[in-house]
């Protein structure tokens, strides 16, 4: 694997990949999302509903030497039958370039809803798990994880 | 670019209804299109952005993954055994590129 440095880059340099960026459809989004967008995000999501207090187990680590490599991993209790699943879960972090980490798409032929990955943090920062049920209803969950040596290339 | 190699677990065998836990792991830089390489030079963004998991062909499970997934992407997930099958697995890179893994399962 290629060897990288990670060192933060000057607005000029900033600005370089902007504008060579501006071809990318992706790129304008990634450059505006700021920190503080997750409850954007969230709300966008729920569209203002009311989030449920179903019982969600995230698991992080409360320190993390390697912001690269931070594992994360969630159980939700669901039957997990056709009448009643978790739809889908969103993770978020809100100390990153961009808010969205990752969407899992669940379905009832799994059995029971849960799900480990790996995830970078730029910083010492909170991470948010957003589940979408299959009623329509929402849960959410909350865990701060502190960095010590931070992850996203600066 | 080194060679993108997917691994995945799955048990051979399971019991009728018995919840498995299938690990899966891809060997990917996951370019953030953020780092800069020694040259001062901005490595473009180049990540797997989706994987899925198919059993029988009926898609189970699938991830839409961002940046801030970390290089090497690992994914462990629990699936419920209820027939004998086969499972595919698709990660999908930006640009288009597609990487595939297959693993049967029988009942016991």
């Amino acid at each position: 694997m290629q060897k990288l440095k990670m060192t933060p880059i000057s607005r000029r340099a900033a600005m370089r990949l902007l504008g060579a960026g501006a071809a990318m459809a992706t790129l304008p989004k990634l450059a505006f999302a700021a920190a503080g967008t997750v409850a954007d995000r969230i709300a966008e999501i729920t569209s203002g509903k009311p989030i449920g207090d179903l019982e969600i187990w995230l698991d992080m680590p409360d320190i993390a030497e390697n912001g690269n490599q931070v594992k994360v991993s969630f159980e939700i209790d669901s039957p997990m039958t056709q009448e009643n699943h978790v739809r889908q879960v969103f993770v978020f972090a809100d100390g990153n370039p961009e808010p969205d980490v990752a969407r899992f798409d669940f379905s009832p032929a799994m059995g029971a809803c849960g799900a480990t990955t790996r995830m970078r943090l730029s910083k010492t920062q909170s991470v948010y798990l957003l589940a979408s049920l299959s009623d329509g209803s929402f849960a959410k969950a909350e865990t701060t994880v502190k960095v010590t040596i931070g992850g996203c290339g600066g | 670019m080194a060679k993108v190699k997917a691994r995945v677990k799955v048990p051979k065998t399971a019991e009728l209804d018995e919840i498995i836990e299938i690990k899966t792991l891809i060997s990917h830089p996951m370019h953030s299109g953020r780092a800069v390489d020694s040259d001062g030079n901005i490595v473009p963004r180049k990540i797997i952005n989706s994987f899925t998991a198919k059993f029988n062909g009926k898609t189970v499970f699938s991830v839409d993954m961002k940046p801030s997934v970390s290089s090497n992407p690992f994914l462990v997930f629990p699936f419920k055994v209820a027939e004998a099958g086969t499972f595919d697995f698709i990660w999908v890179e930006d640009g288009g590129a597609e990487y595939t893994a297959s693993k049967s399962i029988k009942i016991v």
